[in-house]
């Protein structure tokens, strides 16, 4: 049961991430909902990785042979850097429709509609 | 004639090319804008050339490897990994293709285009870069045969995309548009990743034929197919998830949203690749057949539904890009429906692939003509609201000509490559429900309702007074147009030619899993 | 015109080719016709004005009908079906990714379900 604690942690800041993009009003909310979800499936795609009683994948000088996997260590490396650039263009939606628009309230954001 | 470099290399020289050129845009941009647009055309050129080299080469010689990092395709199985293929691969085989035709083409047509369309606007180093990044991860999408690298390339598309929806701020409406866009496509990709990271932890390969092989329908299997298939086919604008289409590509510049057709299309074309390669017979077929045969019967019916009272040329479009994508999710899916039942396929199935494959090269073509023409018409009066415009046959005598080949091609009107394409879904359809066919044809009808609409809105009319010094558009978006109408009106006469030659060998690879494993693993 | 140039589907078959000879044929025989009737009219004379009963003729921007008025009996025939399918689309964020995930569990439940 232990074992699985990352998973638990992985639906819940799913739970947590989803439940804030569609719940909250506020546009900057709504993007720490979308890095909340990334963070839970970037914590997903590392717990696959982990074998009981292994060490950090690296040749040199290991203390021991059993390693937990690499591939999905790159994977998750991949995928922060998408999340970074994710943000990146988020934020400066965020600042172009606050100097345009005057609110970053979602039910303002709507003028295109039908 | 052509080095054999260049044929061997030609998988990473098509997505080296428009990358490196991508990034070194802005630098050349500082000495002049000629210099830049010469660039930006000789670097899309140039991927054009390269991928349709790849595509002939695949057409004429079958499925191609490419394993990145080896020196010869045989290096896909390393001799010491015990039979797993451990690099990064591409692999073309006919289906994909089809989708380098379809992009080379549409590219290419469109940068030229560009070249005139943009020349008032400002930050076009800008503009370029992300355009050409555009063209590295649709071309990157449809060739890989990794499915992380699916998914980097996804990103890249969705990142660049969001971009280029956002170009022209607009009061901020553009930006607004962009972000819907971009919001729903992070969650989808999100999903897809969550999908990927249970193959791996199941089956430990992400190599797309590995995963095929060790595939077995655990419940696992059947959330990652959910959340893919949900996931990439909102991104290809299937009803109920297609509201962010008509919000980006109204706001897009004109060129940039018969490049985002495009793009759709590659999320469609990994939705079949996800359902006929990865799963194939293993998945409950008539299930899963029925699901996309639904999406795809909404997507026609409320795509041009929407259409018919919009105001704004582009969103009027843009939900008829919706209801033409309802007819490929309609015709494969019913390919999908009869999966594993080798007489039912002989008779009707096959040929409802071949008719929703088909029409995804069609709708790129007419749907980036129209999209093109209406872009001309925006350049010269300002405007895309149809109850301000009038008239303009009279000067715009080209683009009229575009736009009635467009609209007569889009509504299934003989002898253009629209009616060839819906022939055959609705003759296979009918085989299989007729009802499913009937709704088809009706919303045909109803395309054609619309079109007519837009066309006397725009075209017909007096000479109205405040449009008296508007002139035709200028020449290179002639042009641009005019590749697009050429392939229209010769897919129209010759469909036969295309089909034999373009789709059934892209049908037949698709449902073929067997031979997209065997071209990795040696030998099912 | 052989079987080269002819899309054979299951269940039909379609020449473009022939067609668009039957086109040319059809429209030559329309020429002929039209060719055996009056010739022509006087430029510039009352024949070359359009006919509207002797009325003024309005300016040109109002004789032009525009897009939002050209399917008025369409709109109102279907005035029902539009109610309900216009409101669903808002515009507003939170309803897209609704939709979404709404429709991904949906799936997922018919696919587990019916396996």
């Amino acid at each position: 049961m232990f074992w699985n604690l990352p998973l638990f942690a992985v639906v819940a800041l799913t739970v947590v991430g989803l439940a804030t993009i569609v719940l909250k009003k506020n546009l900057i909310k709504v993007f720490l909902g979308i890095t909340i979800l990334e963070s839970a499936v970037n914590l997903f795609l590392i717990s696959l990785g982990y074998r009981e009683g292994g060490i950090a994948p690296i040749y040199t000088n290991a203390p021991a042979t059993a390693m937990v996997l690499p591939t999905p260590q790159a994977l998750t490396l991949t995928s922060i850097v998408i999340g970074v650039a994710t943000s990146a263009l988020l934020l400066s939606f965020a600042i172009i429709i606050w100097k345009r628009y005057g609110s970053i309230d979602i039910d303002k954001i709507r003028r295109l509609k039908e | 004639m052509i080095p054999a470099f260049i044929v061997e290399n030609s998988p990473a020289l098509m997505i080296i090319v428009p990358l490196v050129a991508a990034f070194i845009t802005p630098f050349i941009g500082r000495i002049s804008h000629g210099i830049r647009s010469l660039w930006v055309g000789g670097a899309m050129a140039t991927t054009s050339a390269v991928t349709l080299l790849l595509a002939f080469d695949v057409y004429n010689a079958g499925t191609r490897l490419y394993v990145f990092g080896a020196s010869a395709a045989s290096m896909a199985l390393p001799p010491d990994s015990g039979g797993i293929p451990i690099r990064i691969i591409f692999e073309v085989d006919p289906m994909s293709a089809l989708m380098l035709v379809i992009t080379a083409v549409s590219g290419f047509a469109i940068v030229l285009y560009s070249l005139a369309s943009e020349k008032s606007h400002s930050g076009l180093e800008s503009y370029y870069t992300l355009y050409l990044l555009m063209i590295t991860g649709i071309l990157g999408m449809v060739s890989t045969g990794d499915i992380f690298n699916f998914f980097v390339f996804l990103e890249i598309l969705s990142l660049a995309s969001a971009g280029l929806i956002a170009y022209r701020i607009d009061g901020g409406v553009a930006v607004e548009a962009a972000l819907k866009y971009f919001v729903l496509s992070t969650i989808g990709a999100l999903a897809i990743l969550v999908a990927i990271g249970i193959y791996y932890g199941e089956y430990n390969a992400l190599n797309m034929a590995m995963i095929a092989t060790r595939m077995q329908f655990s419940l696992l299997d059947q959330v990652a197919l959910v959340l893919i298939i949900a996931a990439l086919a909102m991104k290809c604008g299937a009803v109920p998830m297609h509201f962010w289409t008509p919000d980006a590509y109204s706001m897009a510049p004109s060129s940039i949203t018969a490049l985002l057709v495009v793009a759709s299309q590659a999320s469609l074309y990994g939705l079949f690749r996800t359902v006929f390669t990865l799963y194939n017979v293993t998945l409950n077929a008539f299930t899963v057949g029925w699901l996309i045969i639904i999406l795809g019967i909404l997507s026609m019916v409320v795509g041009v539904t929407m259409a018919i009272p919009q105001k704004n040329v582009k969103r009027l479009m843009a939900y008829h890009a919706v209801s033409q994508t309802g007819y490929m999710l309609l015709g494969v899916g019913v390919g999908l429906a009869v999966l594993g039942n080798q007489s039912l396929m002989d008779a009707f199935g096959y040929m409802a692939m071949e008719g929703g494959i088909f029409h995804i090269i069609n709708h790129a073509m007419y749907k980036g003509l129209l999209f093109l023409t209406a872009g001309a018409i925006f350049l010269r009066i300002g405007t895309y609201n149809l109850n301000k415009m009038g008239g303009l046959g009279h000067s715009m005598k080209w683009t009229m000509i575009f736009f009635i080949i467009g609209a007569l091609a889009i509504a299934g009107i003989p002898p253009f490559n629209g009616f060839a394409s819906k022939l055959m879904i609705y003759e296979s359809v009918f085989v299989f429900n007729p009802i499913i066919a009937i709704i088809a044809m009706v919303v045909s009808i109803l395309t054609l309702a619309s079109f007519v609409k837009v066309f006397h809105s725009i075209f017909m009319g007096p000479k109205l007074p405040e449009y008296a010094e508007v002139k035709e558009a200028p020449m290179p978006m002639l042009v641009g147009m005019g590749i697009l109408a050429l392939v229209v009106i010769l897919f129209g006469l010759f469909p036969n030619i295309v089909v034999e030659s373009l789709i059934a060998p892209a049908a037949h690879a698709l449902v073929d899993q067997g031979a997209y494993i065997g071209a990795v693993l040696g030998g099912a | 015109m052989d079987l080269a140039t002819t899309l054979v589907t299951g269940t039909g078959f379609w020449n473009p080719l022939a067609w668009i000879l039957g086109l040319i044929v059809a429209f030559i025989i329309a020429w002929i016709i039209y060719s055996l009737g009056e010739k022509g009219f006087k430029q510039g004379t009352a024949q070359a004005e359009p006919f509207i009963s002797g009325n003024p003729e309005p300016e040109k921007g109002m004789v032009h009908v525009r897009a939002g008025n050209l399917y008025w009996g369409y709109m109102e025939a279907l005035k029902g079906y539009y109610d309900r399918l216009v409101p669903i689309h808002t515009g507003n964020l939170h309803d897209y990714v609704l939709w979404f995930l709404g429709i991904t569990a949906l799936f997922l439940v018919l696919v587990v379900v019916f396996v």
